[in-house]
């Protein structure tokens, strides 16, 4: 190996460890027996604390239930639209939903906290799951629409003439010909819509509710107090969970 | 295929239209209405709230928010070329090197934001370990400063200037490279001379992505900068929940949009079509 080459290998390695050091420290300190940041001994009390703390399992009950929802719903009308899009764009709509995706987080949350309460004199609702899930849904389709396209692009448009001159019409020609051969890009869609959903914060706790307060938000709330060790175990699971999700994807991908 | 396609957009144009361009819409509206005695919105018609944006005050902040986003961008534009160089030039190896640099990004932004905090505060783990050591006596003061908060949004946005540099340089001709060197170029003058200036696209890219999301931060600065920190998204929050002064607060709102899309302009010009 050239020296030069040995360098950047060397750098790399450097740059992958401040990548990953941080969580790998933070889960094995979840381990600790003590409260403070000095090794005492492996154990398993915060994760047991983190089962026993009902604040945080109602919480992360509720984060699933909006993020599964909100990817459901985005996953569906995305993909259709990402495949209306690839028939031929619509600039206007393709516009907005770029514009979406650059809109600072705080932006569009006080800007639907702004649009629900305007709502609310009309309408006898308040703020909760539901209005959570048609934020994350707001939020997450411009990612689908976008992973969905980059795996069109890579589709065989005349497949779908082919399918349409053997006398399917257009309806079958998209499910049975083009879905098909989109369905991994979709999968990949609907992993990232899930991850963006179950992570946010920011949108999140300016229209939620009393009763659906998400993981994040306890967590937020925790480490503004300062570090707890709880929130480590509970730091830990967040990660060896999605980890494994993306592995899982990954290897669905490529196979 | 125009009804088919009409029923398939029509669902996301109507999430677009309510809950994003509309909220917008109304944001713009508040923006040019007037506090009302105890928070809200009420008549007349101003613009007033755009008149305190020049306010030194916020001026400060805004110049305050430029600066940090564009430290971190510099910073992650610095620390992601040489990553994604490496990368590139990895052979079979690349997916497995282009995962290590996603996989953080798939986990929690919190958590990794929550890390820092662990890492850099008064009893982290940085200042517990050098004190032992007997390096230091006192804890250094990590957390809760610009440092951190430059940190935290480094760390947390290296993969999006990996991605697209990896894209511009994987695509590069090396038989330039080799050009360079059979006309005597020593290794870093090919790398300042060829590399660099043909890489600029995906520099271009990387820093958008970086610099858009750092400029809007509020997670970041909330939690690594302790308050200390302001930046536009934190002025914008508390004018909605403490200040309650919502027209000021939509303004503010609308200016770093007006920002973010004159950016995106900007600096995207000449790259063809947008990301869609």
């Amino acid at each position: 190996m050239k020296p030069r080459t040995a360098g950047l290998a060397l750098y790399a390695a450097g740059a992958f460890l401040f990548l990953h050091l941080p969580l790998l420290i933070l889960s094995i300190f979840s381990f600790n027996a003590s409260r403070f940041t000095v090794w005492e001994g492996f154990s398993l009390r915060w994760y047991s604390a983190v089962l026993h703390d009902s604040q945080l399992t109602e919480s992360a009950v509720n984060s699933l239930i909006i993020a599964f929802v909100a990817t459901l719903v985005s996953t569906i009308l995305g993909t259709l639209c990402a495949y209306g899009l690839w028939k031929r764009n619509s600039r206007p709509l393709a516009g907005s939903l770029y514009l979406s995706l650059v809109t600072p987080e705080i932006v569009t949350g006080i800007s639907l906290l702004a649009f629900y309460q305007w709502i609310f004199r009309f309408l006898r609702v308040q703020l909760g799951m539901h209005t959570v899930i048609l934020a994350h849904v707001a939020f997450s389709i411009a990612y689908v629409v976008i992973v969905v396209i980059a795996r069109l692009r890579t589709v065989d448009g005349s497949l779908e003439e082919a399918a349409l001159d053997l006398g399917a019409n257009e309806w079958q020609a998209f499910r049975f010909v083009t879905l098909p051969a989109i369905l991994p890009g979709v999968i990949a869609a609907a992993l990232l819509a899930f991850t963006v959903s179950f992570d946010d914060y920011v949108i999140t706790s300016l229209v939620a509710g009393v009763d659906s307060e998400t993981l994040p938000m306890v967590i937020y709330a925790i480490a503004r107090r300062g570090v707890n060790p709880v929130v480590n175990a509970i730091s830990a699971l967040i990660v060896v969970g999605f980890g494994s999700l993306v592995l899982f994807s990954e290897r669905l991908r490529t196979t | 295929m125009n009804r088919l396609r009409a029923w398939f957009l029509a669902p996301t144009w109507t999430v677009v239209v309510v809950l994003f361009l509309a909220p917008l819409a109304i944001i713009l509206g508040y923006s040019f209405l007037t506090r009302g005695v105890y928070g809200g919105i009420t008549s007349p018609w101003t613009a007033e709230s755009y008149g305190r944006l020049v306010d030194p005050i916020y001026l400060a902040i805004l110049w305050r928010s430029f600066w940090i986003a564009g430290a971190s961008t510099a910073l992650c534009l610095i620390l992601g070329f040489p990553l994604a160089l490496f990368i590139s030039r990895a052979g079979p190896r690349k997916n497995f090197y282009l995962g290590l640099v996603m996989l953080p990004f798939w986990t929690s932004f919190l958590v990794r934001t929550y890390a820092w905090m662990f890492l850099l505060r008064d009893t982290g783990l940085l200042n517990t370990a050098l004190q032992k050591l007997g390096w230091i006596h006192a804890p250094l003061p990590l957390l809760y400063n610009d440092g951190a908060v430059i940190l935290g949004l480094v760390y947390g946005y290296l993969p999006f200037t990996v991605l697209p540099l990896y894209a511009t340089l994987e695509r590069l001709d090396r038989t330039l490279l080799e050009a360079a060197a059979d006309l005597g170029a020593k290794p870093w003058a090919t790398l300042a001379r060829v590399t660099i200036p043909l890489s600029a696209p995906g520099i271009r890219a990387g820093a958008i992505l970086v610099f858009i999301p750092c400029l809007g931060a509020y997670l970041t600065p909330d939690l690594l900068g302790g308050g200390k920190s302001v930046m536009i998204g934190n002025l914008i929050q508390n004018q909605f929940t403490t200040a309650r002064d919502w027209p000021f607060g939509a303004a503010v709102s609308l200016a770093l949009m007006a920002i973010v899309m004159l950016l995106l302009f900007a600096i995207a010009r000449g790259e063809g079509e947008s990301l869609l």
